[in-house]
């Protein structure tokens, strides 16, 4: 039997998602939920952060520094590097993918808001808007889809990422990976990796149609470009 | 000579049900060797359309363009292009290369080594009066004027007997434009180039062309005339309305304004000038 | 310190494994880029297709992609191709935009003057829309060259040397100084590669006022 046969039966085989088996399913939601706590921390810390860099529409040279730096930062190397200096656990990677995943949330919410043409702000602060009606009717509205696509590299990076943390003993999808590796268990390695990719590309085009969906009619034209242009981890 | 034979160009209509547009219709002419012929309409008159068909940039629907008896239909694009001079709105330099390299474009094209190209560089810097220390910038650091020369220069170097110009000096300033007018003049009187110019403005054709063909929508032609008899004997009232001529343009007054002086003006009552005292 | 002059030997071929398979990578990335990217500036109904397939290309994560590889190429699981082949399919992904975007930047009247000026075809694209479009294609090498050499680590784990073996060396044997080690390496070396491109680019392209 070749190794393609293998791998099929493997990811058919309801040993594979059942609880009492390899359980798939519950290691599938594990992964999405590390990769989203890590997200929304990073997002707590980067869309503020981005939104006053961007208000204030200095510091570009500070947010090109970062989103540099960030592409050329080794994911093995945070993720090892935490896992050594904090132990085992689920910790250090959580360390690793908000630090992963905080620069493209900055550079998109950066971005987003400094696009903004200084007329519109004018204009809404002319006709008597408050901050707060500033923020929610102007910089959210046309700001949102870039800040959408920011969180959709980041998610897209964290969920890459999030399969290394498996190597410092994380949970997750990659411990099915670094288990055949292991075991010489090819169809359990093939068969993981072709359902990560699988999961993340339907991650990425979910992300992509709420990203249409944030999108003011007006602007439509403007989006899809910045979406995963900085995630592969 | 140039002639054009019952030359008709149409375009697909923006829809696949519209109708096709028609750019030029049926419209013959010829263009003497030696001279400058000036193509003057209002814009969408097909004037730019004709241009480029002398250099086969666009293709007559039907009817055919020769110049000297030779239908160019049956030339190679690529070669008869290196052959014939053209001057756009707003230069067109290749922003990449440097004034010198952009005017050794086409002599390089034909052949030319670095020497000789270096040679005709020098030669055209001379002609459009630019200094020689111009020859190592870019076009981005060059004034509209300066880049025109430069268009200018380009399009001669390679001595071409024909020179096609579509618009070339309507984005100068008015003053350079003069002066990049009379270098014109000077430069054909002096190379005896067949020069074909495309223009909107009325005074600038009264000024270049030794003849002027003044064409309406689709290509259709009003007047072929030389300067001088199309302002005396305009043939038709398009003609005389293009040239500012009609009744009402002629019928000036006079006005005294606040500060004293005496202030011309039409019949619509635009300015035209003050009256000097002699 | 102590662990860098004792290990000299380890720290260079580990560098020298990087740059062998990151450096051909993204030389293959951007030969392949340039094609598909002009072909998506020419036809433009297939520059959305394009792009977007190249987007979710490049959302594929490394790990499972490398051993995904070799069930296609029929190489070795340590095989280094494996690496050079998905990071050229990661830098196609995020060049081929890049190109498009560089030659759409032409404006129509350079084309026109050298169509006037009687360029032909193939002489037209490399001395005119080539070097034209080259301070945008640039910018993209740049992000790519850095994303490539980031992401060669990741074949480590595989057992594909690079700097990536002093993170999982480190972190088996516990030392530190070596993961650190192959931290800054890797950041130095994208680093000293972005340089590179950065003075090339001002050598090859002097109308360009500055290559930011």
């Amino acid at each position: 039997m070749n190794v393609i046969q293998e791998t099929i039966n493997w990811l058919v085989s309801p040993q594979t998602w059942s609880a009492d088996g390899h359980d798939m399913i519950a290691r599938s939601l594990e992964h999405l939920q590390y990769s989203a706590i890590a997200v929304a921390f990073a997002a707590v810390l980067a869309i503020p952060a981005g939104w006053f860099m961007g208000h204030t529409r200095r510091f570009s040279g500070v947010i090109v520094g970062i989103t540099g730096a960030a592409r050329a930062l080794p994911t093995l190397g945070l993720v090892t590097l935490f896992g050594l200096l904090l132990g085992i656990g689920l910790v250090p990677p959580m360390i690793a993918l908000v630090i992963l995943a905080i620069p493209s949330i900055l550079a998109s919410t950066y971005s987003g808001i400094s696009a903004i043409d200084t007329s519109v702000l004018d204009a809404a602060r002319a006709q008597g808007f408050t901050t707060r009606q500033l923020i929610a009717r102007v910089h959210l509205p046309l700001g949102l889809a870039m800040i959408v696509g920011g969180l959709r590299s980041a998610f897209i990076q964290v969920m890459s990422t999030a399969i290394l943390a498996a190597y410092v003993g994380a949970g997750g999808l990659g411990r099915f990976i670094f288990l055949g590796i292991n075991t010489q268990h090819t169809a359990m390695l093939l068969g993981a990796s072709v359902w990560i990719m699988v999961l993340v590309i339907v991650v990425d085009v979910l992300f992509g149609t709420i990203q249409r969906f944030a999108t003011p009619a007006g602007v439509r034209r403007l989006n899809a470009t910045t979406s995963a242009q900085s995630s592969a981890g | 000579m140039i002639s054009f034979e019952s030359v008709t160009k149409t375009y697909p209509g923006p829809r696949r049900s519209a109708a096709d547009v028609v750019a030029v219709h049926d419209t013959s002419f010829n263009v003497d060797t030696g001279t400058i012929t000036v193509l003057a309409g209002s814009s969408g008159c097909g004037k730019t359309t004709l241009l480029r068909m002398v250099n086969r940039m666009v293709a007559p629907t039907s009817g055919r363009v020769q110049i000297n008896g030779d239908d160019i239909a049956h030339m190679n694009p690529v070669q008869l292009r290196r052959k014939i001079g053209y001057v756009m709105q707003h230069a067109g330099l290749l922003p990449h290369k440097t004034v010198a390299e952009n005017i050794a474009v086409v002599p390089r094209l034909n052949g030319a080594t670095r020497a000789e190209a270096k040679r005709s560089v020098d030669r055209m810097l001379e002609m459009v009066e630019l200094s020689a220390d111009m020859a190592d910038r870019y076009p981005a650091e060059l004034s509209g004027g300066q880049a025109q020369r430069v268009g200018v220069a380009r399009a001669l170097a390679d001595e071409p007997r024909i020179l096609l110009m579509d618009e070339p000096f309507g984005a100068v300033d008015p003053l350079v434009r003069t002066g990049l007018q009379q270098q014109l003049i000077d430069i054909q009187h002096e190379l005896g180039t067949t020069m074909l110019f495309v223009t909107h403005d009325m005074s600038e054709a009264l000024r270049l062309g030794h003849e002027i063909i003044l064409l309406a929508k689709q290509g259709r032609i009003m007047q072929q005339d030389s300067p001088t008899r199309l302002v005396e004997q305009p043939a038709n009232a398009f003609v005389e309305n293009f040239l500012g001529l009609n009744a009402a343009e002629k019928a000036l007054r006079t006005r005294t304004t606040a500060d004293g002086r005496t202030m011309v003006v039409d019949a619509h009552g635009r300015p035209a000038g003050f009256l000097e005292q002699a | 310190m102590n662990w860098v002059t004792n290990n000299l030997e380890t720290i260079l071929s580990a560098l020298g494994w990087h740059v062998a398979l990151s450096v051909p990578a993204i030389v293959a990335a951007l030969l392949c880029a340039i094609p598909l990217g002009w072909l998506a500036h020419r036809l433009p109904r297939y520059s959305g297709p394009i792009i977007t397939g190249s987007g979710l290309l490049f959302a594929i994560p490394s790990l499972p992609l490398l051993i995904l590889l070799p069930v296609i190429t029929g190489a070795g699981m340590r095989d280094g191709i494996n690496v050079v082949i998905a990071l050229t399919l990661y830098g196609i992904a995020l060049l081929v935009r890049s190109v498009a975007d560089g030659f759409n930047s032409i404006s129509s009247e350079t084309r026109l003057a050298a169509t006037a000026l009687g360029y032909s075809g193939g002489r037209r694209f490399l001395t005119v829309e080539l070097p034209l479009a080259a301070p945008i294609i640039l910018t993209g090498l740049r992000v790519v060259t850095a994303s490539t050499i980031a992401l060669c680590t990741v074949g480590a784990v595989l057992g594909i040397p690079s700097l990536g073996t002093l993170f999982t060396d480190g972190f088996q044997r516990q030392i530190l100084a070596e993961i650190i080690t192959g931290i800054v390496l890797t950041l130095g070396l994208a680093g000293l590669f972005d340089g590179l491109l950065v003075v090339l680019g001002k050598m090859l392209m002097p109308w360009q006022k500055q290559v930011a």
